[in-house]
């Protein structure tokens, strides 16, 4: 395996990344380089391939070819449990739990491999006490504590998505992929699910795709337009607000919308 | 409900229960003495552990297994020649010929399973459905390990005995046995409290997401068909120990589908469900049958109506009554339990006489055409038995489709009411509480 330099300048990092699907290729090619603690909101119209490259980043499936670099090493020939012990975690943008398990256990079993504990079979849970208490402090990260005993599928929607979040950060990763964190919410609920974002993924290289610009500018340092497959664009908010070819190619209609429903107020 | 283990693993409720678990093992056969109810109590021993290894798989992993025989059966195969090679002189205690049928499990586990549990769902059962049959060919293709038609028999009376132990008398096999039980019961329940039972749990819910929070669920299905194998082959070695022989059957088929039946009668999501469904294998397969030839056929039905109406088997009806008893009502269900259970005895009553006297005509018409059943005498060739056996299902189908009716809608209502209750004490506790 070639290591390229150990150039861990970056926390993420695409080079030429392609992906097809039979003849049609989703991904063409796409660049992208997230430095350490940047929080990068990946936005595009629909179908521009912004699910299928969480996909690949995570490892849920391989790429045709190109390379994903975590800190300057080579994942994308790993399985997603390997890429997720190196600190990369991902959400679901369909909320992806143990159903029949309660919060605290959905939590305990997200923590377990962090902590040390893999597949023992010799060890009480009762006995894991730091797993016990990191479930704890999570379940109160998320609001979720006076849930503790109820299984997941009875959880609420906006509770499901709480959980999807504290399942993902369980682990202590510091590359977090959400995947449209947001979607479904009311606007009230959206703006108190964006703080909690904030909170939990403090410090951490973030990476999330969402639709709602609100959300967007709310929780990015920085935006990567994503049309056909191709990264168009990745700067500093207000640089990619002014930037023609994205004003062309997506953004301008949804900002003019945006900038008319303000106006209305 | 699903797996909640924060309490204290031996806490007082748990000793109790566990206390009063041997103290059923230890009592039972001072009340039941004859040979054969001893020999009966031996055998629900085995299959308790058999049922519980096998629910390792199917409750806690979700794993649908159709070949569970193998690992019981191979082990009873190994422990039924590891105790000729006692007789031969081989230096091991007879006492431990169990956990010989255990190492043997977890070997065969270890070589079979790592191609079984490649994969998940239907293609996991059907391997397990392909290797059952593989090794029951095999039975009979290697008649030098597996003893052909007749089987490999074996004596458990070698060896110098232990105390005075020498397992010649029926008592001493069962407490040998009873003890096994115990050990295995409590091994594999401390087993769903550990990290891997847990994450075991987890790959049944969601085996993709276990992926991503860095455990490989390949490698959990792995480490828990091993152990689930070990305790099977337990189970194996507890049957060569108390049967003393090992015959091609009990790799077979048969012997997997009543695993699988049994377990999910007595209630494959909870722990204790497999325990209930154990007993009733054994009370099926040594009193049923003796009782009526069409005992599968009813065995059959039973399977159909609890798939269809209680799909969490007998220990979930258990804990939802239980449920509703602590909320105090259970007496308002009480009639029209009693409203269900008559009107479906009825109901069997009619279904079992046509049964019956269809078994007769098909099988035994030479003995004459009347057929004893519950004390009355029918006689298949008089339209008035059959009208009458007719009549008395329909009408038993009639008032139970009534009384399930009325029952549905009451226990609706207790539901209701319970979640009423729940949400109302959650809120006062939160409110309640000092901000």
């Amino acid at each position: 395996m070639s290591v390229t330099a150990s150039s861990s300048r970056y926390a993420v990092e695409l080079k030429d990344l392609r992906k097809s699907f039979g003849k049609t290729e989703i991904i063409r090619g796409a660049n992208l380089a997230v430095a350490p603690g940047e929080r990068v909101a990946i936005i595009g119209p629909n179908g521009a391939g912004k699910s299928t490259l969480f996909n690949l980043i995570s490892g849920r499936f391989g790429p045709t070819s190109g390379q994903i670099l975590l800190n300057g090493e080579r994942i994308d020939d790993l399985r997603p449990y390997e890429i997720s012990r190196k600190g990369l975690a991902r959400s679901f943008q369909v909320s992806n739990l143990f159903t029949r398990l309660s919060v605290f256990e959905n939590l305990r079993c997200a923590v377990l491999w962090s902590l040390g504990y893999r597949y023992s079979f010799l060890k009480f849970l009762v006995n894991t006490h730091d797993a016990n208490a990191r479930a704890d402090e999570l379940m109160a990260m998320i609001k979720l504590e006076h849930k503790h005993d109820t299984l997941a599928m009875n959880l609420t929607y906006a509770e499901q998505r709480a959980l999807e979040i504290g399942i993902t950060i369980a682990g202590g990763a510091n590359v977090v992929l959400l995947d449209e964190p947001t979607a479904g919410m009311s606007k009230s609920e959206t703006k108190r699910f964006v703080e909690l974002i904030r909170d939990v993924t403090a410090g951490k290289t973030l990476l999330t795709v969402e639709h709602d610009m609100g959300v967007v500018f709310g929780l990015a340092d920085k935006i990567a337009v994503l049309v056909y497959g191709e990264v168009i664009a990745f700067d500093e908010p207000e640089a990619v607000r002014a930037n023609p070819r994205v004003q062309e190619a997506y953004l301008g209609s949804v900002l003019a919308d945006q900038q008319a429903a303000e106006a209305g107020h | 409900m699903a797996t909640v283990a924060q309490s204290r693993p031996f806490n007082t409720g748990r000793l109790l229960t566990w206390g009063l678990f041997a103290l059923v093992l230890v009592v039972a056969p001072l009340i039941f003495t004859s040979p054969f109810s001893r020999s009966m109590l031996a055998q629900m021993g085995i299959a308790i552990v058999a049922c519980l290894s096998y629910n390792m798989l199917l409750g806690q992993g979700g794993m649908l297994s159709f070949g569970h025989a193998v690992y019981t059966g191979l082990g009873t195969f190994v422990a039924v020649h590891a105790m000729n090679s006692i007789s031969g002189g081989l230096p091991i205690p007879i006492s431990l010929i169990p956990l010989v049928g255990g190492l043997a499990g977890i070997f065969f586990a270890v070589i079979l399973g790592y191609v079984t549990t490649k994969k998940a769902g239907t293609p996991f059962a059907m391997i397990t459905l392909g290797l059952g049959e593989l090794v029951f060919a095999m039975s009979l293709m290697i008649p030098e390990f597996f003893g052909g038609e007749a089987g490999v028999s074996a004596n458990r009376v070698v060896g110098d005995p232990v105390m005075g132990i020498t397992y010649g008398s029926a008592v001493q096999v069962y407490y040998l046995l009873a003890i096994y039980t115990f050990l295995c019961t409590l091994a594999m329940f401390a087993f769903t409290g550990t990290p891997l039972g847990r994450m075991l749990n987890a790959v049944r819910d969601n085996p993709e997401r276990v992926e991503f929070i860095g455990y490989e669920m390949q490698r959990v299905r792995y480490l828990a068909f091993i152990i689930a194998g070990f305790f099977a082959g337990v189970a194996g070695g507890m049957y060569a120990m108390n049967f003393e022989i090992a015959t091609a059957e009990v790799v077979g088929a048969g012997r997997s589908g009543a695993y699988l039946l049994f377990t999910f009668l007595g209630g494959a999501t909870v722990f204790f469900g497999p325990i209930i469904g154990a007993i009733l294998m054994v009370l099926a397969f040594v009193l049923l049958s003796e009782f009526t030839q069409a005992w599968l056929l009813y065995l059959g039905l039973i399977f159909l109506f609890m798939v269809m109406y209680a799909p969490g088997g007998i220990a979930s009806l258990i804990l939802h009554n239980v449920r509703v008893a602590r909320f105090g009502k259970l007496g308002r269900l009480w009639p029209s339990y009693i409203g269900l259970a008559l009107s479906g005895l009825l109901m069997l009553a009619g279904a079992a006489a046509l049964i019956e006297m269809i078994y007769h005509v098909q099988l035994d018409m030479s003995a004459g055409p009347e057929v004893h059943f519950l004390g009355l005498t029918l006689n298949v060739q008089s339209a008035m038995s059959w009208i009458g056996a007719i009549v008395v299902l329909g009408i038993g189908f009639a008032l139970f489709a009534v009384a399930r009716r009325r029952f549905m809608r009451l226990w609706g209502e207790v539901q209701t009411e319970i979640a009423q209750e729940v949400s109302r004490l959650h809120l006062e506790e939160t409110e309640g509480a000092p901000a």
